[in-house]
């Protein structure tokens, strides 16, 4: 195993961190950081996995990991724009435990 | 040599280990302030981690984007949250008292639905490292046709290539989505009036010294971006930034900006990449297709007006809400400026 592959697994399991805070917690602000940690875990496979080259790593991954970067902050924002805008509206940041009747 | 290698491992172990571990901290801290902050701390390691990539073009965004920007907006949310939750801090505690009394009702299998996640992820995280570990050790992927092809594209970076020319449909969407996440939170926020405010002096000097040097840093990465690591995105990140900066110190755009010409800026490398787009279409070439001769020139242009569009789309974003143009006519603005000019 080479160091590619090590930061391709570390990836996988900032990816399956990040699902599992996304799953667990109900608070809304809290799933925007788990959203953005399992990015995180995406953008590092896919980095880590250009890099199996003997020369310079692969370009398109590259690209597509900095496209990547700028669209989730734009996603970022307007998540937080809409918590915002759902705590104006109903008083809460947090999905209810129970679907409610 | 050996002890090289023995060294890498130990630095890589480490930063892999710290990674996941601040990872998980950020998520299961209690206090929502200690998370974020930790969050950054992860996107700057991210950025280190890159760097031991080989891929310096992302270290950059990543610094820049994912740490710093990020981060601002996160803390500003929260800033928000916190100042609109103050008054109503007790009843929410009722409301989550409630909520767990009801939930503790079906205690008897309570514990299947705490494992039950759990093993469903260490299955998903297990299959994904065993397709991951099953791959090939050596790949060649798509760089041999990037550097194949990397003298008909105009610039000498490989990833600002592939970004501005080889995979221009990518960037061009982008920039979109861009432009439609700042429409859509301008068209959320309730726009609460805030009005400018003096900075403290450090923070004034602060602003004055950086602010130039950030603008500079911005044209520098933008100007290198097409025969070394920086580029547009790069550049717009670090104009944000500075942009973020002078709205921290308490500025806010006049009146007179935040109308058209806020607006114009905003699309503009959306533009100006669709007209270089289709003025090559009617000059015979594919879309997006860029003439040899031209295309270092063309790309720079391009470049120049998305880096704009980019720092002023992210500042935006940071600024969370619409910018107050005078619904009144620009007549009237002007009169208000040249009456306050007399009152002072």
């Amino acid at each position: 195993m080479n160091i590619d592959f090590f930061y391709a697994l570390t990836g996988v399991g900032l990816f399956t961190l990040g699902l599992y805070a996304l799953i667990k917690h109900s608070h809304l602000l809290r799933k925007i950081l788990a959203i953005n940690v399992m990015g995180s875990g995406v953008f590092l496979v896919l980095v880590a996995l250009s890099a199996r080259t003997q020369q310079a790593p692969d370009p398109v991954p590259h690209a597509m990991v900095i496209t990547g970067i700028v669209v989730a902050i734009s996603a970022t924002a307007l998540a937080l724009a809409l918590m915002l805008r759902l705590r104006d509206a109903s008083g809460r940041v947090e999905l209810p435990e129970e679907p409610m009747e | 040599m050996e002890a090289l290698t023995l060294l890498s491992w130990a630095f890589d172990a480490t930063l892999g280990g710290t990674l996941m571990w601040l990872a998980w901290r950020t998520l299961a801290s209690e206090d929502l302030f200690k998370g974020i902050v930790l969050f950054i701390a992860f996107g700057l390691l991210m950025a280190l981690a890159w760097v031991r990539l080989d891929a310096p073009d992302i270290a950059l965004a990543e610094a820049a984007i994912g740490a710093g920007l990020t981060g601002a907006l996160l803390l500003g949310a929260l800033a928000k949250l916190e100042a609109g939750n103050e008054g109503s801090q007790p009843l929410s505690k009722n409301r989550s008292k409630l909520v767990n009394k009801s939930v503790n009702k079906p205690m008897r299998f309570r514990w299947l639905l705490v494992l039950l996640p759990m093993l469903l992820l260490l299955v998903l995280a297990g299959g994904l490292g065993y397709a991951i570990l099953n791959l090939p050790s050596q790949a060649v992927g798509l760089s041999l046709q990037v550097a194949g092809n990397i003298e008909a594209s105009g610039v000498s970076n490989p990833v600002t290539a592939v970004l501005l020319n080889f995979r221009a449909y990518d960037t061009l969407l982008e920039m979109a989505v861009l432009l439609l996440a700042v429409i859509g939170i301008w068209s959320l926020a309730v726009v609460p009036e805030s009005r400018e405010s003096a900075p403290g002096a450090v923070l004034d000097m602060l602003s004055r010294l950086l602010v130039p040097l950030l603008i500079l840093v911005s044209g520098y990465l933008l100007w290198v971006g097409g025969h070394a690591a920086g580029g547009a995105f790069q550049a717009g990140s670090v104009l944000a930034a500075a942009g973020v900066l002078l709205l921290l110190t308490g500025w806010r755009p006049s009146a007179r900006f935040a109308g058209w010409p806020l607006r114009f800026s905003l699309i503009l490398g959306l533009v100006i990449f669709v007209l270089v787009a289709v003025l090559m279409l009617l000059l015979g070439e594919s879309f997006l297709e860029f003439p040899l001769r031209i295309a270092g020139a063309l790309i720079l242009l391009i470049e120049a007006a998305a880096a704009l569009s980019i720092g002023i789309t992210l500042a935006s974003l940071f600024l969370g809400s619409r910018p107050q143009p005078d619904q009144s006519s620009s007549n009237q603005s002007a009169r208000r400026e040249e009456l306050g000019a007399q009152e002072r």
